[in-house]
C-alpha cells in the first residue's frame, strides 16, 4: 500500500499571509513573463499600426484625381469635313485630329484664369492634360455625333505631373530636369485650381478602369485586375472545394491506413509547403505549354493556384473532420446509418464551419499570390478592357490584383507607386471581407456537442 | 402465508438470441477475444463484467459488428442472431444494426433536435411512410426511452442541452426507435451521476420486456442489479456466464471470486 | 484468499471475524462454568454466568451493527457475502447458546437449595463438556475454514442427542421412583434439554462453516436421533418435544 508521504520532522508551520522567498521569486518570473507577452503584443500591435498608417498614407492619394473642366468646340471643320456626319467618315479621324480642338479650349480656359507666367501657344498646353483626353473626347463624338458643330464640356484627367504637384509629389525644384512639365504649366494649374477649371474628386475610373500604358499613370485603374482576381476565385472556388472536401473526406473517413495513404499524406504536408512559384512553372508547363491553354488566362491562373491553394484546404477540412467527436460517428452507425450516411448527415455539417475557414484562408492566400502568376504571364497590362462577356473572362488575357500592383511597384513613373498603395488597399479590403466572411460562416454552421 | 413476488431474476422466455461459438478478435497481433462461447437469451439482461482490457466491450461490439469500422480488427469463430451468422458474407452491417442497437458510454446525442435525434434511425431506414407515423414513432420511442413526460413540450430544443441523465435515455429511446431486437450498451451509466443511472437503470429493466439487453458495465453493482444474466471477463477470456444471482454470492471460478470481492482490479 | 484491494475492506471483515471468536470464546467459557456451577453447586459461578450473558447480547449486537454496517458501506458479494451473513447467523446462535447457559445457571440457582439427584450431575457435565468442545470445533473450523472439522462436528451433535436421550430416560426413572425428585429431575432434564439444544446450535454454525466455504448449505439428511419427541410418557398426550427443532 502507499504511503502518504508526510515530511521529516513533522509540520512546518507558517503564516499563509508572509510570502517567502521562493513564492515571491515565483510570482516575480510570472509577472516577467506576462510582460514579455504583453510587450511581444504592443511591438506586433505597433507594426500593424505602422503598416495600416503608412498603406493608408500612401495610398488614399490614388483614389482622388485631378480634372480639368474645358469647353471644347467640336469644330466640324476638322471632325466631319464632308459634314455629312457619316459615322464612318467620323471614326476616320485619329486622337491626332483632336489634339488642336483641345489644346485651344486648355489655352483659353488658362488664359482666363491669367497664370502667373502665361502660356502663348495652344500646342504647349498638352502638358497639363492626359494623353487619353483626346481618346476620351473622340470616343464622346463618335457616340454623339450629332454635337459636333457646338461646344461641350468635357471633364478630363489632368497629367499626373500635374495632379502629381497638386498631391505634393512634384516639386517645382524638380520640373527644371523634367521635360513633361515646365514651371509655366504649373503656374497654370495653380490658376486653374483657383479658377475651378482643375478640380480634384474621387476617381472612380481608379476601382474600375484598366491599366494604362507608363506614360498615362493617371488613367490607370485596378478595375480589370480585380475582373481577373475575380475569374481566378471562381476557378479556384469550383475546383478545389469539391475536390478538396473530397479529398479530405475520403482520406479521413474511407481510406485504409497503409503506406500509401501515409505517403499521400506526407505529399499533401509538403505540397502545403512547396514555394508558390513553383506552381507557376508547373502551370506554365502543363496547362499552357503542353495543354496548349492561352497565356494570361484566368482559367490558367485559377488552375494553378487551385494546385496551390488544395493542400491548404485539405490540411484545415481534415483537422476540422478529425475533430469532430468520435462518438457522432459511433451514434449514426449504432443507429445502422452506412459510412456514408454518417459522413454527410453528421460529420460534415460538424465539420463545415472548419472546412469553410479554412477555405476561405485558402482563397485568401490564392488572392494575394503572385508570384506563379507571373509565370503565366498574368502580370499587368494585359488587358486594357473588359471581356466580351461571361465566360470569355475566363480566356481573356488578363492580369490579378496583386499582379497589378507588382506591375505598377515596378514602373518608373512615381505617380504609379501612389497608385500600387491604393491597389494595395483595394486588395486588403477584399480579404478583410473574405475573412469577415469566414468569422460570419463559421458563427453561422458553428454547433455545440 | 401471503407470498410477497421477488425481483423476478429468472425469465419467462429463454430462447436463445445470440449465440456465439469460439469467437476470436485480434486487434492486429494482439489477441483481444480467445474462445468465447455464450448464448445471449431473448428478453432477458445480460451484463458484461470484467477489469478494463477483459474484452468486454470489444465483445460487445462485435455483436453488431462495430468493429467493422476499425481497419486492424478480425473477427473468427461464429456470432449467430436467431441462428443467422452475422458476419456472413451476404449480411449487410448497415442492416445488423438497425436489429442490434446500440447504446454507447458518453450519451452521445446528434446535434440536432430532439425530435430529429429519434427520427433519424426511422428516417434512414424508411420506416415512416409520412410524417403523422414518425411522429408517432418518436413518442413511442420518447416514451420507451421513459423520458417523453420531459421533452415533449420541446421536441425541437437541442438534444445536447439536455441533462446527461436525459441525454442518455434520448440516446436508448434514439436506439430502441428503429425497432431493434436486441439492445447493446457499452457503460451507458459511467458517465451519469446515481439518480440518472437509477433512471437508467429501471429504464433497463422495462426494456426487457421487448428486447434482448446486453450491457456492459464497470460497475458489479450495476450487473447486480439489472441483469439476469452475468458473463465474466477476463484477460479476453468469458470466465464464467451464468445466472447473475449465483455470480454474485458464488462464483464456480476463483478468478470471478476475486473479480466480484475487489481483490483483482 | 488473496487481499482486497481495498484493504480497509480486510480489516472491517477481520474485525467482525475476530469478534466473533471474541463472543465464542466467551460462550464457551460460559457453557464451562455454568455446568461447574451445577456441579460444584456454587451459587456466586452461576451468578457471575447470569451476569456475564449481558457480555455476550452486547457483543452479538455489535456484531449485528459493524456486519450492518459492512453491508451499507462495501456492498460485499460471494465469499464476503457469506462472511458477514454467516458472521449474522453464528453471532445469533452464540447468543442462544449464552441465552440457555443463562438459563443454566438460573436453575442451578434453584437447584442448590434442593438435594442432589444422584450421578446425574457427571452425565451432565460429560455431555456439556462434549457440547463444548463442538462449539471450539465448529468455531475453529469457521476461522480455518475447515469443511471436513465441520462436518465432523454435525455428526457429533448425534452423540450429544444420544446423551440426552439416554439422560431423558434416567430422569423418567428417577422421578418414577420417588416423586419428591420430580421438581429437581424437572430443572435437570431442562439444563439436559438446554445443553442438547446448544449442540444443534453448535451444529447450526458448524453448517455455517460448510455454507462459508462451499457456498451451500449442507442437506437436510444430517442424523438426527433426538427421539424423546416420539418417545411418550403415556402414549397419548405427549405432543412434541419442549422446543421445536431449530
Amino acid at each position: 500500500m502507499t504511503d502518504a508521504s508526510i515530511p521529516e520532522g513533522g509540520k512546518v508551520t507558517k503564516s499563509l499571509v508572509q510570502l517567502d522567498a521562493r513564492t515571491r521569486r515565483r510570482n516575480a518570473a510570472e509577472a516577467r513573463f506576462r510582460a514579455y507577452g504583453l510587450t511581444a503584443i504592443v511591438i506586433g500591435f505597433f507594426f500593424l499600426i505602422t503598416l495600416m498608417v503608412a498603406i493608408v498614407g500612401n495610398g488614399v492619394g490614388a483614389f482622388r484625381q485631378s480634372f480639368i473642366t474645358v469647353e471644347v468646340f467640336l469644330d466640324p471643320a476638322k471632325l466631319d469635313k464632308n459634314g455629312a456626319r457619316d459615322i464612318e467618315d467620323i471614326k476616320k479621324v485619329s486622337t491626332f485630329g483632336y489634339a488642336p480642338l483641345i489644346q485651344n479650349a486648355l489655352l483659353e480656359a488658362v488664359q482666363a484664369a491669367q497664370p502667373d507666367t502665361p502660356i502663348k501657344k495652344a500646342g504647349d498646353t498638352k502638358q497639363l492634360i492626359s494623353a487619353s483626353a483626346l481618346a476620351a473626347v473622340r470616343d464622346h463624338v463618335i457616340a454623339n455625333p450629332e454635337e459636333i458643330g457646338q461646344t461641350v464640356e468635357f471633364r478630363l484627367l489632368a497629367a499626373s505631373r500635374v495632379d502629381g504637384y497638386l498631391k505634393g509629389r512634384v516639386k517645382r525644384e524638380d520640373v527644371v530636369r523634367d521635360k513633361n512639365i515646365n514651371v509655366e504649366h504649373l503656374d497654370a494649374a495653380d490658376a486653374l485650381l483657383a479658377a475651378g477649371t482643375l478640380t480634384r474628386s474621387f476617381n472612380p475610373e481608379f476601382v474600375l478602369g484598366a491599366d494604362a500604358s507608363e506614360s498615362r499613370a493617371e488613367q490607370a485603374g485596378m478595375g480589370v485586375s480585380m475582373l481577373g482576381s475575380f475569374y481566378m476565385m471562381l476557378v479556384v472556388l469550383a475546383l478545389s472545394l469539391p475536390i478538396g472536401v473530397a479529398a479530405s473526406i475520403y482520406l479521413e473517413e474511407f481510406a485504409p491506413k497503409n503506406w500509401f495513404t501515409d505517403l499521400i499524406e506526407v505529399n499533401i504536408s509538403n505540397l502545403a509547403a512547396v514555394p508558390s512559384i513553383v506552381f507557376g512553372i508547373l502551370g506554365l508547363s502543363v496547362f499552357i505549354q503542353f495543354g496548349g491553354l492561352p497565356q494570361s488566362a484566368p482559367l490558367v491562373g485559377g488552375l494553378v493556384l487551385t494546385l496551390m491553394t488544395l493542400p491548404r484546404i485539405i490540411i484545415p477540412a481534415r483537422a476540422a473532420l478529425k475533430a469532430v467527436p468520435p462518438s457522432i460517428r459511433d451514434a449514426a452507425l449504432g443507429v445502422g446509418a452506412s459510412r456514408t450516411q454518417t459522413v454527410f448527415h453528421h460529420v460534415l455539417p460538424l465539420a463545415a464551419p472548419g472546412i469553410l475557414t479554412g477555405l476561405i484562408i485558402g482563397l485568401g492566400q490564392a488572392l494575394g499570390e503572385t508570384a506563379p502568376l507571373l509565370l503565366i504571364g498574368m502580370v499587368g497590362f494585359v488587358a486594357t478592357n473588359l471581356p466580351d462577356g461571361f465566360f470569355a473572362g475566363f480566356m481573356t488575357p488578363n492580369s490579378a490584383m496583386p499582379a497589378q500592383i507588382y506591375e505598377w511597384a515596378k514602373r518608373a513613373d512615381p505617380a504609379f507607386y501612389e497608385r500600387a498603395w491604393g491597389g494595395i488597399i483595394i486588395l486588403l479590403v477584399f480579404l478583410l471581407i473574405m475573412n469577415f466572411a469566414a468569422i460570419v460562416l463559421r458563427r453561422k454552421f458553428e454547433r455545440r456537442w | 402465508m401471503y407470498d410477497a413476488p421477488y425481483t423476478e431474476r429468472t425469465t419467462a422466455v429463454t430462447d436463445v438470441k445470440i449465440s456465439a461459438r469460439d469467437v476470436q478478435v485480434y486487434y492486429g497481433d494482439n489477441h483481444a477475444i480467445k474462445d468465447v462461447n455464450v448464448d445471449i437469451q431473448d428478453k432477458t439482461v445480460t451484463a458484461f463484467i470484467g477489469p478494463s482490457g477483459c474484452g468486454k466491450s470489444t465483445f460487445l461490439r462485435c455483436l453488431n459488428r462495430m468493429n467493422d469500422t476499425i481497419d486492424i480488427c478480425r473477427v473468427l469463430g461464429k456470432i449467430e442472431l436467431d441462428g443467422e451468422d452475422i458476419y456472413d458474407k451476404r449480411v449487410d452491417p448497415v442492416q445488423l444494426r438497425a436489429k442490434v442497437g446500440m447504446v454507447f458510454q458518453k450519451p452521445n446525442p446528434f446535434p440536432k433536435s430532439i425530435y430529429d435525434n429519434i427520427a433519424y434511425g426511422p428516417r434512414i431506414h424508411g420506416l415512416a411512410k409520412n410524417k403523422a407515423e414518425l411522429d408517432e414513432i418518436v413518442e413511442k420511442s420518447l416514451r420507451r426511452g421513459a423520458i417523453w413526460d420531459e421533452v415533449k413540450d420541446r421536441l425541437s430544443e437541442p438534444g445536447t442541452g439536455l441533462s446527461g441523465g436525459q441525454q442518455q435515455r434520448l440516446c436508448i429511446a434514439r436506439a430502441v426507435a428503429t425497432e431493434p431486437e436486441v439492445l447493446l450498451m457499452d457503460e451507458p451509466c459511467s458517465a451519469l451521476d446515481p439518480i440518472a443511472t437509477a433512471q437508467v437503470e429501471e429504464l433497463i429493466d422495462e426494456l426487457r420486456a421487448n428486447f434482448s439487453v446486453v450491457i456492459v458495465t464497470h460497475s458489479m453493482q450495476q450487473a447486480a442489479r439489472v441483469s439476469q444474466k452475468t458473463a465474466f471477463f477476463h484477460l479476453g477470456n468469458l470466465v464464467e456466464y451464468g445466472e447473475t444471482g449465483k455470480i454474485f454470492t458464488n462464483p464456480e471460478d476463483p478468478r470471478t471470486e476475486s473479480y466480484i470481492t475487489g481483490r483483482i482490479g | 484468499m488473496r487481499q482486497h484491494i481495498a484493504s480497509a475492506f480486510d480489516r472491517d471483515l477481520e474485525g467482525i471475524q475476530a469478534q466473533i471468536m471474541k463472543m465464542g470464546g466467551l460462550v464457551e467459557a460460559s457453557i464451562r462454568d455454568s455446568i461447574t456451577s451445577l456441579a460444584d453447586r456454587d451459587e456466586d459461578l452461576a451468578e457471575r454466568v447470569r451476569a456475564g450473558d449481558k457480555a455476550i447480547d452486547a457483543l452479538e449486537e455489535t456484531l449485528n451493527d459493524e456486519a450492518a454496517r459492512v453491508i451499507a458501506l462495501r456492498a460485499p458479494a460471494a465469499s464476503d457475502l457469506r462472511v458477514v451473513l454467516s458472521v449474522m447467523r453464528i453471532a445469533a446462535n452464540l447468543e442462544r447458546i449464552g441465552d440457555l447457559t443463562k438459563n443454566i445457571a438460573k436453575r442451578t440457582g434453584v437447584l442448590v437449595h434442593m438435594p442432589p439427584v444422584g450421578g446425574t450431575g457427571s452425565s451432565l457435565k460429560r455431555m456439556a463438556r462434549e457440547v463444548e468442545l463442538m462449539l471450539k470445533d465448529a468455531l475453529d473450523a469457521y476461522i480455518q475454514r475447515d469443511q471436513a472439522l465441520a462436518r465432523d462436528v454435525i455428526e457429533r451433535d448425534l452423540d450429544v442427542d444420544q446423551m440426552y436421550n439416554a439422560m431423558f430416560r434416567e430422569f423418567l426413572t428417577f422421578m418414577l421412583e420417588d416423586t419428591r425428585s420430580i421438581t429437581p429431575c424437572m430443572h435437570l432434564h431442562f439444563i439436559a434439554k438446554n445443553i442438547e439444544r446448544m449442540g444443534d446450535h453448535a451444529t447450526s454454525i458448524a453448517e455455517q462453516v460448510i455454507y462459508l466455504v462451499s457456498g451451500e448449505l449442507p442437506d437436510e439428511a444430517r442424523p438426527k436421533s433426538d427421539s424423546v419427541a416420539s418417545v411418550g410418557v403415556d402414549e397419548r398426550g405427549a405432543g412434541p418435544g419442549p422446543e421445536a427443532e431449530g
